[in-house]
């Protein structure tokens, strides 16, 4: 049992019962190993599924839009990225800060779970976890791996793993990454041709079969309506034409400018392994650059597509 | 927005961006004329157009 998991639980009892939160919104184990599933806890006997392990990476901030019916405080449970992304809710309106209690939850990473399962022929059958080493066994074979070596690629470059808001700690705050070249992957990108890229993109997304999990697991997409599923008008064709799915690719990625907090979460429910981060790090790496802008640390700035300054960069307008 | 239509490979002198009042018309002219220059010199766009067959 991963050491946060029993703290985890009695925090989350501790805070139902004292009626600090009417639900602690967390993970419990799937059905399957390495399957980690988002779970409301309401009660303390539902406390005791609560679960923590280094495969819990979709985000929790995803589920608390949905939350219509809740009289007193929704309860969450947030890593680093997860924390952001709330706080990105409270910057758009979404939520009110006073109607959350933030179980923090200072992160040392997530594992890449496709990774791992192709160190395997057969199916896994059992996932542990001892501080840094993964401990994963299928009928045939056992490995110990390290899991710096397994991490997913945005908890490699991750420089914000302590959560930016809470009410509560499950653990002394962790020491953060110092990442020195954050945007490698973009730059090379940046190099190539207009061919090479877009060759890049069109290999890239050939295998998504539109199944919108990507959009799905992201926080930030909440529109009741998105725009893939609208007919009247009809802005992207609905089949597997390659410039619709690009089109899809391209204007999600839009609608994440300014917000994206590149949790991960998008390529960890996709099930085709696509890198879809690929479109969203761009747009993080001229917020930074342009606005010195990075999404969801602190409730108090607005994002720079909702403000204006007098400097802002504008050398594209002829 | 230029930026991410560039990265994912349409080329950067076909997207163009302004700002014109509808009292700027020579303002209008010129950008066209210039506009069209350079997307002429990159010759006819193949991206994102869709093949119906
Ligand atoms: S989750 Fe993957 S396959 Fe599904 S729409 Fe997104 S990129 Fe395509
Ligand atoms: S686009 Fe992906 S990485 Fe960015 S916030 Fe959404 S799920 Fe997270």
């Amino acid at each position: 049992m991963h050491t946060y998991t029993e703290k985890i639980q009695n925090l989350a009892k501790d805070v139902l019962k004292q009626g600090k939160a009417e639900m602690v919104i967390g993970f419990k184990q799937g059905t399957i190993p390495m399957a980690a599933n988002p779970f409301v806890a309401k009660n303390e006997n539902d406390a005791d599924n609560l679960i923590w392990s280094s495969t819990c990476g979709l985000n929790l901030a995803n589920y608390l839009p949905g939350i219509k019916k809740c009289e007193g405080k929704i309860g969450i449970i947030a890593k680093g990225c997860d924390s952001r992304n709330i706080v990105t809710h409270i910057v758009e309106n979404k939520i009110d800060r006073e109607k959350l209690y933030i179980i923090g939850l200072p992160c040392t990473g997530m594992v890449d779970k496709k990774q791992i399962a192709l160190l395997f022929d057969d199916e896994i059958t059992q996932f542990s976890e001892e501080g840094n080493t993964l401990i994963v066994k299928s009928e045939t074979k056992e490995e110990k791996i390290n899991k710096q070596e397994y991490l997913r690629s945005n908890c490699k470059t991750c420089t914000h793993r302590n959560p930016v808001i809470y009410d509560e700690l499950v653990s002394d705050l962790v020491e953060e990454q110092i990442i020195e070249d954050q945007f490698a992957d973009v730059k090379k990108i940046e190099a190539m041709s207009s061919e090479e890229k877009w060759d890049f993109f069109d290999k890239l997304t050939e295998d998504c079969i539109r199944c919108y999990a990507c959009r799905n697991a992201c926080p930030l997409c909440y529109c009741p309506t998105c725009f893939v599923d609208e007919s009247g008008p009809q802005w992207v064709g609905k089949g597997q034409n390659t410039d619709d799915i690009k089109t899809f690719h391209y204007l999600r990625a839009y609608h994440c400018a300014g917000r994206c907090t590149d949790c991960g979460a998008c390529e960890e429910a996709c099930p085709m392994d696509i890198k879809v981060r690929n479109f969203t790090r761009k747009l993080n790496k001229d917020s930074l650059e342009l606005f010195n802008w990075e999404a969801g640390l602190d409730i108090s700035q607005r994002p720079p597509l909702d403000t204006y300054q007098p400097d802002d960069p504008d050398d594209f307008i002829m | 927005m230029g930026n991410l239509l560039e990265h994912v490979g349409i080329e950067k002198e076909r997207v163009h961006f302004s700002w014109i009042s509808s009292a700027e018309a020579t303002k209008f002219v010129d950008v066209v004329k210039k506009i069209t220059e350079k997307v002429r010199a990159l010759g006819p766009n193949k991206k994102l157009k869709k093949q119906y067959n």
